[in-house]
């Protein structure tokens, strides 16, 4: 490896360490120089943006995704809410249905019983009365059956007509027993 | 003394500082190791710490060494 | 055994020549454009597509991307993402420099203290030049923290202002005494392996020692590349951190 240095310039170098060379200090920082000033320019120009613009739109789609994504379950939960509300809403409208028409039914029948009832009552108080007549009527038909009777049999041992008054007591007397 | 003995010497003597520079990289590292076992949820955030402090450490053993090739080299 | 310095020699490819100083086109030229050439490969090519689901190399260029800016937003905030450029540019720069350094035969841009003390001076400049332009004479009060007694405080501000003048030398220092160091250390335990072979029988046997330390380097020197890498991107922006939030520490 042949150090052919164009230098006539040069220290003489006994060797020497390289990179303590001054003379080579010159060369070194402008080739540096272009050589990092052109690495910075594709960094700062298109490097960096690039690379960070891919992240940014990359990070920018997941942000969106995950707003979609929450978007879409807050609807699916505003829609899950409203069907609940809907159903409690129709259960406590087929409750309150349901009470009614039972009230109406109750209400029916209670007022139909509560009329044949009275009718009922009605019936058997007029029967009642019928039959209290009918007895009074037929009690006053045995007195009068047991007075003739008493006449009979005292006009048939006795011969002679029984006094209708005595008759009469007698056979009351009897009928009180 | 022959200047050339005592140059070699000085660079030899010189290098001793890299060897006390391991030492504390060594005991960087070494802690760092035995705190991050103690607590391993805490190290992950102070591993660029230890390394910032090995570079310092070490940076002074470069300096031994620099003196070293400066012996060598350019006296 | 071969010199394991000669791996750091700046060779011609073009001689140019500007007022009399020598500013030749050097094989240490050629692999600043190589790195610039793969970096821009490596970044451009595989987002071509632009695809909202990225392939394997699309990945892997967006992965590098996020990585830096995550350590740019951590290290300096959000605002620090407007040196975002600069900092990935470095990065990639030291990134690619440090590997493509690490082929056989090929030369280690980062090898050089020039190369890394420009790349230093650009980021403390830029710290300089936007503390002042954005916070005017209140970034000086980086040198002075809130809350000190009066009587120490010309002690801490010479502290302070040495400690800030020595973050560029130590930012460069340590990454071309990391690159030089290991890649020394590499032709030294190369050179062993070589100078054994020529002595016999035993010695080829005892060759395959340092070839297994050889081995062992090279993978600690891809670990040292990375991370060297992004020890001075952390730091980087660490002191970009300084030009934007000055009184924050």
């Amino acid at each position: 490896m042949a150090t052919n240095t164009t230098t006539g310039t040069q220290v003489p170098s006994k060797g020497g360490f390289p990179a303590f060379k001054v003379e080579t200090f010159g060369s070194q920082l402008l080739w540096l120089a272009i050589a990092f000033g052109l690495l910075y320019y594709l960094m700062s120009r298109h490097i960096a943006p690039r690379i960070g613009g891919i992240l940014e739109e990359r990070s920018g789609r997941i942000a969106a995704d995950l707003a979609a994504a929450q978007s879409m379950k807050a609807e699916a939960d505003a829609a899950t809410a409203s069907y609940e509300k809907s159903l409690a809403e129709a259960r406590a409208n087929a409750q309150a249905i349901a009470a009614e028409t039972r009230a109406k039914i109750n209400g029916a029948s209670d007022s139909e019983r509560k009329s044949l009832e009275a009718k009922l009552a009605a019936d058997l108080s007029s029967s009642e009365a019928k039959i209290a007549e009918a007895r009074t009527a037929a009690m006053g038909n045995v007195r009068s059956i047991a007075v003739d009777a008493t006449h009979a049999i005292v006009e048939r041992l006795a011969g002679a007509k029984a006094e209708a008054a005595r008759v009469e007591a007698a056979v009351d007397a009897a009928l009180k027993h | 003394m022959d200047p050339v003995a005592a140059k070699f010497l000085g660079a030899g003597l010189a290098c001793l500082g890299m060897g006390l520079a391991a030492m504390g990289v060594g005991n960087i590292f070494g802690n760092f190791v035995a705190g991050a076992l103690r607590n391993p949820s805490a190290a992950a955030g102070q591993f660029t710490n230890a390394i910032v402090g090995a570079a310092l450490a070490e940076g002074l053993g470069i300096f031994a060494l620099v003196v070293a090739l400066v012996l060598l080299f350019v006296v | 055994m071969a010199d394991p310095i000669k791996q750091f020699e700046l060779v011609h490819l073009v001689p140019l020549k500007i007022g009399g100083a020598d500013f030749g086109f050097t094989n240490s030229a050629l692999h600043m454009f190589i790195a610039v050439g793969v970096t821009a490969a490596f970044l451009l090519l595989t987002t071509t597509g632009r695809n909202l689901v990225p392939g394997r190399l699309q990945s892997m260029a967006e992965l590098s991307y996020e990585f830096i800016a995550g350590t740019v937003r951590q290290a300096a905030g959000t605002e620090g993402m407007k040196f975002f450029p600069l900092v990935f540019s470095i990065f990639m720069f030291v990134l690619f420099g440090n590997l493509i350094g690490m082929i056989p035969g090929a030369f280690t841009v980062t090898s050089h203290i020039i190369v890394t003390a420009a790349l230093a001076l650009l980021v403390i400049t830029t710290v300089i030049i936007y503390g002042i332009m954005k916070h005017g004479t209140h970034w000086f009060a980086l040198f002075a923290p809130a809350g000190l007694p009066k009587a120490i405080l010309p002690v801490i501000v010479v502290i302070e202002v040495i400690s800030f003048l020595s973050r560029p030398i130590s930012l460069s220092l340590r990454l071309f005494g990391n690159m030089t160091a290991g890649h020394i250390a590499l032709k030294v335990f190369a050179g062993f392996a070589v100078a054994m072979v020529g002595a016999g029988a035993v010695g080829i046997a005892g060759a395959t020692l340092p070839i297994f330390m050889i081995t062992a380097l090279t993978a600690f020197e891809f670990l040292v590349a990375v991370l060297q890498a992004y020890v001075f991107t952390i730091l980087t922006c660490i002191y970009l951190n300084d030009a934007l939030h000055p009184g924050h520490h």
